[in-house]
């Protein structure tokens, strides 16, 4: 055993750790997903299998394994099938420098920020290459607006961060939530909250989430990008959606709102449940907000977060020029 | 500007406010229920196809034959068959004759209700003309939600003996679908 490095332990814990926890996350969003959805609109929901239908997901998830997969003729088979495998695997990555506890990270890295925000551009390629290669003109369209969204977003959700960054002084995210105190006065969002507000948005845009689901808008696109996938090719997106947005939410509440850090509690359940509340959040505007049409979706984008981040930004870095000086 | 920041301001607000009313309903109690194992409560009160009403006598159809409703009935899906009289018995034949030479009129005594009433529910659409149009209150809706079948004839009814097999199985769950599907095509 002595043979294996201690780090290489770590990290492969960790991987572990990390894959179970998706696939868990994934099984667990969609019934939340679908429960609370259900609960808006006044009906109950998925019910029927297991306590209060929390087996469905798991129903739905070994209906996706047993199915065919199916490629549409004239489609480009490498990348057809490279993009559901290449818009899952980053993730997993993305989830490893987060930390959910004090010391409790896969891989400690004094980059994590820059890693996550880097691995994360990869899920536009995948929906990119996704849309191409399925030979679908709904595809296709999907993707077009894929990439003119989420690199349009990637802008003010970078800019955001980087006023944090620069409050902090680290691009470590274990460094920025010891920056933070324990009650709520004391974490970035009092300080950021322009910033956070900016980025959970931008976070929606880049998630593909309602309200900003142009890319597979249903009720024009079918189902944009991922139109053509059957089976597990489906089931890969779907799960990697659900795998970003726990990823956005996580390093939303290690920037801005304190992390581990809680009264009382220990700060894994603190990371948790800061986590689920920003996920049910983003639950809630789902099924609040209609769908912006897709020139709202760049106006909004353009002419009001990209100022404002900017602006947000240059004051923030005045200040802490400022509060360094004295 | 400062309009515009204003309306900015409040559209913001709006947005909170959307999610306030999402918040409610979420916590909102359901108005489904849960439907194979639970029934809604005013389920006694769907529109279901007609019926016959009965006579005094159970089994006899008040109906009396006057084709009044087949002549309303937009979808053409009703076929009153009138009786035919009786063959009258030689004694009969004979008080007829007798009245015949006295100049009265003979009284028909032929029996007004209906021999069948047939109804094809494929065509009908529930617009209750004929109910409207019945002299006598013959004809009603039934609050049966769960009719079925597996083919077209199953919804050709001869309402007469619907009545009668009601009346025969009273008591029986008013609900069920009617058996006396009489086809004709």
């Amino acid at each position: 055993m002595s043979a294996i490095p201690a780090e290489l332990l770590h990290i492969i814990i960790g991987l572990v750790a990390v894959a179970a926890s998706v696939g868990l996350i994934g099984l667990v969003m969609v019934w939340v997903e679908r429960k609370v959805a259900g609960h808006i609109q006044r009906r109950p929901g998925p019910f029927e299998v297991g306590p209060s239908g929390v087996l469905q997901p798991l129903c739905d998830a070994l209906k996706l394994v047993g199915k065919q997969l199916f490629m549409p003729t004239g489609a480009d088979p490498i990348l057809f099938w490279l993009a559901p495998v290449l818009a899952f695997l980053p993730v997993l990555l993305l989830f490893l420098p987060l930390p959910v506890g004090d010391g409790l990270q896969a891989l400690d890295v004094n980059l994590g920020l820059l890693l996550i925000l880097a691995f994360s551009g990869l899920a536009v390629l995948s929906v990119l290459l996704a849309g191409w290669a399925s030979n679908n003109k709904y595809g296709l369209l999907g993707a077009a607006r894929a990439v003119a969204q989420s690199v349009a977003y990637e802008i003010p959700l970078l800019l955001s961060v980087l006023a944090v960054a620069f409050v902090a002084g680290s691009l470590d995210l274990a460094q920025v939530v010891k920056g933070q105190g324990t009650w709520p006065w004391n974490w970035n969002i009092m300080t950021q909250p322009l910033a956070f507000l900016i980025y959970f948005v931008s976070a929606l845009g880049e998630t593909n989430r309602a309200p900003f689901d142009l890319p597979e808008a249903e009720s024009e696109l079918t189902a944009g990008f991922h139109t053509e996938y059957s089976g597990m090719g489906f089931g890969l997106f779907f799960l990697a959606e659900y795998a970003n947005m726990v990823v956005v939410c996580s390093v939303a509440t290690a920037l801005f709102l304190g992390g581990w850090q809680g009264p009382v509690l220990p700060g894994p359940v603190w990371f948790v449940l800061k986590v689920s509340a920003l996920m049910l959040l983003m639950v809630f505007a789902r099924w609040t907000y209609p769908r912006v049409r897709f020139d709202q979706l760049l106006v909004i984008n353009w002419k009001w977060l990209l100022p404002l981040a900017v602006a947000n930004l240059l004051l923030t870095a005045f200040f802490v020029k400022l509060t360094q000086l004295s | 500007m400062i309009k515009e920041a204003l309306t900015t301001m409040s559209d913001l607000w709006s947005l909170m406010v959307g999610l306030r009313v999402t918040k409610t309903y979420f916590l909102d109690p359901q108005v489904t229920v849960r439907y194979p194992w639970k029934a809604v409560s005013n389920i006694g009160s769907f529109k279901g196809h007609l019926e016959l009403v009965s006579a005094k006598t159970p089994g006899k159809a008040k109906c009396i034959s006057c084709g009044m409703c087949a002549l309303a009935c937009p979808s053409n899906c009703l076929t009153v068959v009138k009786r035919k009289a009786p063959k009258p018995t030689p004694e009969e034949e004979q008080a007829l004759a007798e009245a015949k030479a006295k100049g009265e009129k003979p009284k028909d005594k032929t029996p007004k209700d209906p021999e069948k009433f047939l109804y094809d529910y494929t065509l009908c659409s529930l617009c209750g003309t004929c109910m409207e149009n019945c002299p006598v209150g013959a004809l009603s809706f039934t609050g049966s939600a769960y009719l079925a079948g597996y083919s077209r004839n199953d919804f050709h009814f001869d309402l007469v003996q619907v009545l009668k097999n009601q009346a025969g199985l009273e008591g029986v769950d008013q609900s069920a679908a009617p058996e006396a599907g009489q086809s004709e095509a």
